[in-house]
C-alpha cells in the first residue's frame, strides 16, 4: 500500500487507475530497475574478471580495448571529449584504468542483435521458456542477501531456506532446456546438470544447516548479527565469523559448502554438464543470441550467489574483519557503505577463487563426481552436523546445568 | 458484497492471491488433461509454485520454502527423470493416453462438488489468531515435542526409502557364467 | 514474514477460497489417477492429491480454532514454564502434518520412480494396464 501511495505522489494521474494495475506496474518497474542496476553489472563485471584472468592464465591479454574512451570516440557528439585522454592529468588516470571494462556491455549489445535461432524440431514453448525459468530461479535468491548491516531487499525470517528453495527452481529449467532443444547432447547435458545439482544440494544444505543450528535462526541478517561477537568478546572482528568460531571446527562445513557450491553452478572442476570435449556445450548447445546470454548471466549470478552465501554464513557478511567499524560515528549512509564494501569484497573474493579454479584444474569424471558427493562430502557433513550439535548442547548445559535441557532452552 | 465474497478486491494483495489461485487451478487442470506428458510435468511445476504461494498467503513461511525445495527441487525433478528415462528421445512430442475420460470426469466432478458443498456449507469456527508469526520455531518445537515419535519414524522411513529406491533402480548385474 | 496481512490480521481471502482450490486440486488429481495409462502420469496425479490435502491442512491450521495445548494429557510441566514454548503453539498442528506429508511424498516419489524404472526395464513400457504379472 505504501508503494502505491508513493507512486501516486510521484505521478498524480495514476490515482485514476485501478490499484492493482499500479501495484503490478510498480512491482515490475522495481524488479526491472534492480535487475538492470544491480544484477546485470554484477554478472558483467564477473565475466570481465573471468576473461582477464583467463587471459593471464593462458599468457595473453584478454579484453583490453572497449573502454570508456572507445565509447566516447564511437559517437560523433562525444568524440571531442575522447580527445581529452591525450591531455596530461586524464592521460595518467587513463593509463591506470585497465582496458576493456565495457567489453561485457558491447558483448551484450552484440548478443542482442544476433539472430535468434530455434531448431525446427524443438519444442518451441519449452525452448523459449527455459532461459526465463533458469534466470528467475538464480536471481530470486538475491532478494535476501544482506548487502549491508540489516540491509537486504526483504528481511525474510526463512532467509537461507528461501535461497535453497528458489535455487532449486533452476533444475527443472535446465531440464526444460535440455528436452526442448531436441538434441541429444543438450539432453545429456541437462540430465547431468540436474543430477549433479540435486546431489550436491544435500551436502550443501547440511553444511549450511550447521550454521543455522549454531546461529539459531535462518534469517540472514540475524545470522550476520550473531557473528559480531565470539569467544566471549563483545566485538570480536574476524574471530566472530563462523569460519573461525569453535576453534576452527567450522572450516570443514565451509569447505564442504564451497566444493558443493562450485558443483552446483557447474563450474570446472565440476563442469561435466557442459564438457566441450564430450557434449558440445551441454544444455545450452542449441541456444544463440540473447537466450544464450540468459543462461550465461544465470551462471555468473549463481557464482556470485555462491560467494555471497559463503560470505554471509561463514565470513560475517558485511562485518569488517576488525572489531570496531572505522565509520562507527559517521552518518548511517557511510556506515552502510563500509558494510557494502566488505560484503562485495568478500563475495568477489570467492568469485575470483572459482575463476582461478576453472583455469587451473582439470575436469572430474562423472563417477568421481558422484563418489565425491555421496561417499565423501555427505558423510562428513552429517558427522560434523552432529558434532556441532553436541558442542552446542554441551555449552548450553554448562551455561544452565541444573535444569532439564528443554526447560533450559525455554529460559534461554 | 465484499464480505460475502470472502475477499476484499480493493486490496492489491487479494489480486495477487487470485493470480496464484488461478495459476494453481489452471495448471492442475492442464496436468490432468494435457496430451503431452512433458507439458503435464511442467504444469505440475506451476501447480507446486502456486501452492507455495498459497502457503505464503496462509502465513506458513517454512512450508512455502519447503514446498519449493522438496517438491520443485526434488519430486518434480524425479518425475521429469521418470518421463525422460522411460521414453525414446526420437520424438519430443510425447503422447499421454487417457482411458475412460468420461467416467473419470464424472467421478472427479462429483468429488469436487461434494467437497465444495461441504466446505461452503460447514460453519467453520474461524478465529483471529493475531498478527502472523514465524512458523519455523513452532514447527521445530512441535517436532521435538508432541510429534517426536512420528518425526523419528519418518526419518526411519526416509532411510528405508533411500535404500529401497537405490536397490530398485540398480541395474541387475548379470551373473558371469 | 507477513507477506499478506490484511487489516484484521487475517489472510486476504477467506477459508472457503483455500478449501475450494484444495478441492479442485484433489479432483484433478483423482481424474489424472483414474484416466492416465502412463505410470509417471499416475504419479503426478498422486502428487496433486497430496498437495490438495496439504492446502487444506495449512488452511485449517491458519483459520480454525485450535485446542488449548498440544501437550500430552497427564504430564505436568514445572511451574512457570509456558507449555507453548515446550510443545509448540497449539495452532501449528496443521503445518506439522503438512510437513509430514511433504516428507512422505518425497519418500514415495523416490520409491515410485524406482519401481517405474524397474517396470520399464522389464516390460519396455510404463503402461499401468500392462503390468498384470501378479494377476492370478
Amino acid at each position: 500500500m505504501q508503494l502505491i501511495q508513493f507512486a501516486h505522489g510521484l505521478l498524480p494521474f495514476l490515482a485514476k487507475w485501478p490499484d492493482w494495475v499500479v501495484y503490478l506496474a510498480v512491482v515490475f518497474l522495481f524488479a526491472f530497475a534492480i535487475l538492470n542496476t544491480l544484477v546485470a553489472p554484477l554478472t558483467g563485471i564477473s565475466t570481465y574478471i573471468e576473461r582477464r584472468l583467463a587471459g593471464r592464465a593462458q599468457y595473453r591479454w584478454g579484453p583490453n580495448r572497449v573502454g570508456i574512451r572507445s565509447l566516447l570516440a564511437a559517437m560523433p557528439i562525444t568524440r571531442p571529449i575522447s580527445k581529452l585522454a591525450d591531455v596530461q592529468p586524464f592521460k595518467f588516470i587513463g593509463s591506470k584504468i585497465p582496458g576493456g571494462l565495457l567489453q561485457f556491455a558491447a558483448d551484450g549489445l552484440k548478443l542482442f542483435t544476433k539472430e535468434d535461432i530455434i531448431p525446427a524440431q524443438a519444442d518451441k514453448m519449452l525452448f523459449r521458456l527455459s532461459p526465463y525459468v533458469v534466470m528467475a530461479g538464480s536471481f530470486a535468491a538475491f532478494a535476501v542477501f544482506p548487502v549491508s548491516f540489516w540491509c537486504s531487499a526483504i528481511n525474510l525470517n526463512i532467509g537461507i531456506f528461501y535461497v535453497l528453495g528458489m535455487s532449486s527452481v533452476v533444475v527443472p529449467g535446465i531440464l526444460m532446456a535440455g528436452w526442448g532443444s531436441a538434441n541429444k547432447w543438450a539432453l545429456f547435458g541437462g540430465m547431468r546438470s540436474a543430477s549433479q545439482i540435486v546431489s550436491y544440494e544435500i551436502p550443501v544444505a547440511i553444511a549450511l544447516m550447521t550454521v543455522v543450528m549454531l546461529a539459531g535462526t535462518m534469517n540472514m541478517n540475524e545470522i550476520v548479527a550473531t557473528q559480531r561477537s565470539g569467544y566471549g568478546i563483545e566485538k570480536a572482528g574476524f574471530l566472530g565469523w563462523y569460519l573461525f568460531r569453535y576453534g576452527g571446527l567450522m572450516i570443514v562445513p565451509f569447505v564442504i559448502y564451497f566444493i558443493g557450491g562450485c558443483a552446483e553452478v557447474n563450474r570446472t572442476p565440476f563442469d561435466l554438464p557442459e564438457g566441450e570435449s564430450e557434449l558440445v556445450s551441454g544444455y545450452h548447445t542449441e541456444y544463440s543470441g540473447f537466450r544464450w546470454s540468459f543462461f550465461f548471466m544465470a551462471e555468473y549470478s549463481n557464482m556470485f550467489a555462491v560467494g555471497a552465501i559463503a560470505t554471509t554464513m561463514f565470513l560475517g557478511g558485511p562485518l569488517p574483519p576488525y572489531p570496531v567499524q572505522f565509520t562507527e560515528s559517521l552518518p548511517m549512509l557511510i556506515r552502510f557503505g563500509e558494510g557494502f564494501f566488505w560484503f562485495f569484497a568478500k563475495s568477489y573474493f570467492f568469485v575470483l577463487v572459482m575463476i582461478h579454479m576453472r583455469w587451473t584444474l582439470p575436469r572430474y569424471r562423472i563417477d568421481q563426481l558422484m563418489q565425491l558427493c555421496w561417499k565423501v562430502l555427505m558423510p562428513i557433513a552429517l558427522v560434523w552436523f552432529v558434532l556441532m550439535c553436541g558442542i552446542k548442547m554441551a555449552r548450553m548445559e554448562m551455561a544452565a546445568p541444573a535444569e532439564a535441557p528443554v526447560v533450559a532452552e525455554v529460559h534461554k | 458484497m465484499m464480505a460475502a465474497l470472502g475477499i476484499s478486491l480493493r486490496d492489491p494483495a487479494a489480486w495477487v492471491f487470485l493470480a496464484f489461485a488461478a495459476m494453481t487451478v489452471a495448471s492442475a487442470l492442464l496436468v490432468a488433461v494435457s496430451r503431452n506428458i512433458i507439458y503435464s510435468a511442467y504444469s505440475l511445476l506451476l501447480t507446486f509454485f502456486g501452492v507455495a504461494g498459497l502457503y505464503a498467503f496462509l502465513d506458513a513461511d517454512f512450508l512455502a520454502a519447503a514446498q519449493l525445495l522438496v517438491y520443485v527441487g526434488g519430486i518434480l525433478v524425479l518425475i521429469l527423470f521418470g518421463v525422460m528415462l522411460t521414453h525414446k528421445i526420437r520424438d519430443i512430442n510425447l503422447s499421454n493416453e487417457t482411458t475412460n475420460p468420461i467416467v473419470g470426469a464424472v467421478i472427479a466432478g462429483l468429488l469436487f462438488l461434494v467437497l465444495a458443498y461441504v466446505s461452503m456449507r460447514t460453519d467453520w469456527q474461524v478465529v483471529d489468531r493475531g498478527p502472523a508469526t514465524p512458523t519455523t520455531q513452532e514447527i521445530g518445537r512441535a517436532f521435538v515435542g508432541k510429534y517426536l515419535l512420528p518425526f523419528e519414524a519418518s526419518s526411519i522411513l526416509l532411510l528405508g526409502a533411500l535404500i529401497g529406491a537405490a536397490y530398485l533402480s540398480r541395474h541387475e548385474r548379470k551373473k558371469e557364467a | 514474514m507477513p507477506l499478506a496481512v490484511a487489516a484484521n490480521n487475517m489472510p486476504v481471502a477467506s477459508l472457503e477460497w483455500f478449501l475450494l482450490v484444495g478441492a479442485f486440486l484433489f479432483a484433478c488429481g483423482i481424474f489424472t489417477i483414474l484416466t492416465r495409462k502412463n505410470a509417471v502420469s499416475v504419479l503426478m496425479g498422486v502428487e496433486l492429491v497430496l498437495n490438495a490435502a496439504n492446502v487444506n491442512l495449512v488452511a485449517f491450521s491458519r483459520f480454525v480454532k485450535a485446542p488449548a495445548t498440544l501437550g500430552p494429557a497427564g504430564i505436568e510441566l514445572p511451574k512457570g514454564v509456558d507449555p507453548h514454548l515446550v510443545y509448540g503453539a497449539p495452532w501449528i498442528g496443521g503445518n506439522v502434518f503438512a510437513a509430514f506429508v511433504i516428507i512422505l511424498a518425497a519418500a514415495e516419489a523416490a520409491v515410485a520412480l524406482g519401481i517405474i524404472l524397474g517396470i520399464y526395464r522389464n516390460l519396455g513400457d510404463v503402461d499401468v494396464d500392462q503390468v498384470t504379472g501378479m494377476k492370478g
